[in-house]
């Protein structure tokens, strides 16, 4: 005798059409989701402006890029092929989660166009999918709960451990996936035993496993397997559905809309509002982030969109050393302040401004914004625009470490941190004599812009000169500013001190525009970058590694042999020569053009380089810190087995050479930068006309 | 509370490559920027921090010329509510005794609490605060480096005293007090704050709206004259380590060794 199998869209309990639940449990669940939404997105809209929809074209491809094809997760080799069965398998299983939610409600439901052959087909590939699945699951859940990766560590002071949350959500998939295999194998096992026609069931797969360990059974138990199998597919979906936005996995929601909103401009910093120009400034009341409501939307979708994998930290340099800053946790803990501020059930809670109570001031000090964690986060998620706004806020409110306080107002009367007087900017070049003051009796093809370091410090000084001397002996046509040069203003933007900055930046634009210059040119990344991306309207910028690079590729400068065949290369990378302008290959063809150069590569290198301890003012900054960024730099190029650590920018320098002293390194590993390697190994003697241009020190002899 | 400080606009001296003229009568003023007296700002910062407790409100003062205006806006940028510039042809050239008169004039004039002064100036000769005291008849606590209040008219004081040590006194109000640097950590001032009380109106005092005869005051009422400025030879004591870092520090440790001043 056949028993009928009664589907879920047909059963009854106690006479009741079961029906009736399976629609309850989708509205219901929906209902709840929706309302959970609504009050998530309701900070938002009190949030600042920030203008996110616009150039679709690249949105589009950032989008496909990193959210579809994930591409910064196998960066992290395991967790990222791990996250992608997931990420995979889940775009898979939505389709077919969503048609037993229908199946419950109309009989031999099929989403439009998964009914035929296709449908078929699709049946195998979910089977497959959800079996990849369930074995991610359990991989990930043995990885968090016994392996523990370090990188998931919560330090006491940022609260409690978070492997609960993670191994609860793989517990939940893991559901979804037995559920349906199981509603699906007792039906196929029944089909089996009735000698009814089967869909194809691949053996090794959840659902056919589920077939065969249930094919003893009978009927009856296999009915009340269906049954039960989809009322916890059911409860686990709309459970799981309503619980996303509570916590970590509200990436699964928003992450998509976080890439496709994405910062596009890298390098650059987020104006004080995007609503307000820089002449309305002054009538702002306040400035900066100082409570929730002051970041912008898109900033508080990151705290949202956090998916708590801690690659951000795992990468920054800051919380290498020891310092109180961890990426993570800024968006950990701000994403629970909304979620405390902006609770579910009720109205808005908790005044306590975001600095007395959620962040501290150290913590946002600590950052040298070498932009690792934003090169590492497979969401997109911004710190640096934050962290400056974060700062804006506290520079606004007087909170200033005092250690920064002399710098700032060094700045403010003498235009560089030091307080040196704006007539010895030129100073290091008096001994050279041919560099061209440019004013009023000089002009040039090419500014050399020098900065404040390079200026002033006396072995940075030697950087100058370097540049100097390879630019005149490359034929360049260049001047500098002298006096009339200020601080670029790079990190005093960076440091919060906007209005300080837009008086160096507008100071500076005019004497370039003044000098009549075609090209600006300078051997500092932090200049570069700032007048790349924080300057308007000034001749194009390079560094000086790309002029070396075109200029050894036309022949204009030849490199000698290396002498001594023991010494070993490395290039680090500057922060902001790399990973802020993309600039990886033109310094490293630049030492591979020297003859002889036996070059190695650091373990962190290109866009994971590790910052040296950063610039600017970060020098005067006095950070609470086990260890100092050099000098574990200093040991990752002693690892790679290098004797000679070439950079590319003044406070690398600074930073690096300092290390190698306080490593006691010294004798053992040298620090040089890339135009004194390239003066050191010039060979003036195949150089065309290479008798200096007969120009004066203009402003040095006439004493100003 | 109503708090009086007194401040003065100084040549920066970390900002600065400070020179003797030629005539040995003034330094080089040509390249000089100036700011607020340094330990000035704590008396400023710490008289913001007392009336944000207790209620009032401060005043800043100071006496120069035209230029001194930037100063008094910086501090109240920081939070001062009110700003007195004390300018007049007749106080050109005042000693410090000059000053104090002055001052003292202004304090009767406002009737405040509290009088804060730093407890020097870069280029003064830390006699002012001492002075106005007297001249007032009130107490006077000097180089102070921690201020409580405890009553009505009643202030907790801490001074550094010899070796490190703390010296805790009670002071009557009113008071003169003269402020050591370390005493708080004065709040950042930037551009925008200045810009935010660029329109506040300063009153200009003269000698007559405080009600001070000229002749007690400037030149004529300077009793110090300065005659000579120069630049001290290099002493015969005196020795520049050379060599390396470590080769100094050596060298350094040898030297205090041999003079016993360590073990």
């Amino acid at each position: 005798m056949i028993v009928e199998f009664i589907s879920p869209a047909k059963a009854s309990f106690l006479g009741i059409p079961a029906i009736i639940l399976w629609w309850i449990i989708p509205l219901a669940g929906i209902g709840i989701f929706s309302y959970i939404l609504y009050r998530r997105t309701r900070p938002l809209c009190l949030a600042s402006f920030d203008p996110r929809i616009n150039r679709l074209a690249m949105r589009i491809g950032a989008t496909v890029r990193y959210a579809l094809a994930q591409y910064r997760q196998p960066r992290y080799p395991l967790a990222g092929i791990l996250h992608i069965f997931l990420f995979v398998g889940f775009v898979i299983l939505s389709l077919r989660s969503i048609t037993l939610v229908f199946l419950g409600i109309i009989e031999g439901f099929t989403l439009p166009g998964l009914g035929g052959a296709l449908g078929n087909v699709y049946m195998v590939v979910k089977d497959i999918a959800a079996t990849i699945v369930l074995i991610t699951c359990l991989i990930a859940m043995i990885r968090r709960g016994v392996f523990k990766p370090k990188r998931y560590d919560v330090p006491a002071r940022y609260g409690k451990n978070h492997t609960t949350e993670a191994v609860f959500v793989l517990l939940l998939i893991s559901g979804l996936m037995v559920s349906d295999a199981l509603f699906e194998g007792s039906l196929v096992a029944y089909q089996f035993q009735s000698h009814l026609e089967t869909e194809m069931v691949l053996p090794m797969t959840l659902k056919g496993m589920a077939a065969a360990v249930l094919a003893p059974n009978a009927a009856s138990t296999l009915q009340a397997v269906h049954m039960a199998a989809y009322l916890s597919h059911e409860l686990i979906f709309f459970f799981f559905l309503c619980f996303l936005p509570l916590g970590k996995h509200f990436h699964v929601i928003t992450s998509f809309f976080n890439v496709f909103f994405m910062k596009l401009d890298k390098g650059t910093v987020k104006p004080v509002k995007w609503d307000v120009s820089e002449e309305q400034l002054d009538g702002l009341e306040s400035f900066g982030v100082k409570k929730l409501e002051d970041f912008t939307w898109k900033h508080m979708l990151d705290f949202y969109s956090c998916a708590d994998c801690g690659r951000c930290s795992d990468n920054c340099p800051a919380n290498a050393v020891g310092r109180p800053l961890s990426p993570r946790f800024i968006s950990i803990k701000c994403r629970d302040a909304l979620f405390e501020r902006y609770p579910l059930w009720s109205g808005a809670e908790n005044e306590k401004t975001l600095m007395d109570g959620v962040l501290e001031d150290d913590e946002i000090w600590s950052c040298t914004t070498c932009g690792a964690c934003e090169e590492e986060c497979p969401l997109l998620i911004e710190y640096i625009d934050k962290i400056v706004d974060l700062r804006r806020g506290l520079v606004d409110e007087g909170r200033v470490p005092q250690s920064l306080q002399k710098p700032f107002s060094a700045l403010e009367k003498r235009g560089n941190p030091y307080g040196k007087m704006e007539k010895k900017r030129s100073e290091w070049a008096k001994d050279l004599g041919y560099v061209k003051v440019l004013g009023k009796k000089a002009s040039a093809q090419t500014l050399y812009f020098v900065d404040s370091i390079t200026s002033f410090d006396d072995r940075i000084q030697e950087i100058a000169r370097a540049t100097a001397r390879v630019l005149q002996g490359a034929g360049v046509d260049f001047g500098i500013l002298g006096s009339a040069e200020m601080d670029s203003g790079h990190e005093v933007r960076r440091f919060g001190e906007e209005m300080l900055f837009l008086e160096l930046r507008n100071r500076n634009t005019e004497a370039i525009l003044e000098s009549g210059v075609k090209k600006i040119v300078t051997a500092d990344p932090h200049a570069f970058n700032a007048l790349r991306h924080d300057y308007k309207g000034i001749p194009e910028v390079e560094h000086i590694c790309q002029v070396l690079e075109r200029k050894l590729v036309s022949g204009r400068l030849r490199l000698k042999k290396i002498e001594d065949p023991h010494v070993v290369y490395t290039y680090h990378d500057p922060c902001y020569l790399g990973r802020h302008n993309g600039i990886y290959e033109a310094p490293r063809r630049v030492l591979d053009a020297i003859p002889g150069i036996r070059r190695v590569e650091m373990e962190r290198s290109k866009d994971r380089s590790f910052c040296c301890g950063g610039g600017g003012l970060m020098l005067f900054y006095e950070p609470i810190e086990e260890t100092r960024m050099g000098k574990l730099r200093v040991e990752m190029a002693k690892k790679a087995g290098a004797t000679v650590i070439i950079t590319a920018c003044p406070f690398c320098m600074v930073n690096i050479e300092d290390a190698i002293k306080t490593s006691g390194l010294e004798g053992k590993m040298k620090a040089m930068d890339l135009v004194e390697l390239v003066l050191q190994q010039m060979d003036w003697g195949a150089l065309p006309n290479s008798k200096p241009t007969a120009e004066t020190h203009s402003e040095a002899k006439n004493g100003h | 509370m109503e708090i009086l400080v007194c401040i003065k606009r100084v040549p920066d001296t970390s900002e600065n490559e400070i020179t003797v003229n030629k005539e040995g009568t003034d330094i080089e003023r040509e390249d000089l920027v100036y700011s607020v007296n340094e330990w000035d700002n704590y008396a400023v910062e710490e008289a913001i921090r007392i009336r944000d407790k207790v209620g009032g409100t401060v005043t800043v003062v100071s006496l120069g010329s035209e230029e001194t205006e930037e100063v008094i806006r910086r501090e109240m940028a920081m939070g001062a509510d009110k700003g007195i510039h004390l300018m007049d042809p007749a106080l050109e050239g005042s000693d410090g005794r000059g000053i104090a008169v002055a001052l003292k004039a202004e304090v009767k004039k406002g009737g405040y609490d509290l009088v804060l002064t730093g407890a020097q100036a870069d280029d003064g000769a830390g006699q002012v605060g001492g002075m106005l005291a007297a001249m007032l008849q009130r107490p006077f606590a000097a180089l102070v480096n921690h201020i409580e209040v405890t009553g009505a008219d009643t202030l907790r004081i801490g001074r550094e005293i010899a070796g490190g040590n703390q010296e805790f006194s009670e002071i009557r109000l009113p008071c003169v007090l003269s402020i050591q640097t370390g005493i708080n950590e004065p709040r950042y001032v930037g551009i925008r704050g200045i810009r935010k009380v660029a329109s506040v109106e300063i009153p200009i005092h003269g000698i007559s709206d405080i009600a001070v005869p000229a002749e007690t005051v400037g030149k004529t009422g300077a009793r110090v004259k300065r005659i000579d400025y120069f630049t001290p030879q290099l002493g015969k004591g005196a020795e520049i380590l050379e060599g390396s870092d470590e080769e100094i520090i050596d060298k350094l440790i040898e030297i205090l060794k041999s003079k016993g001043r360590i073990k």
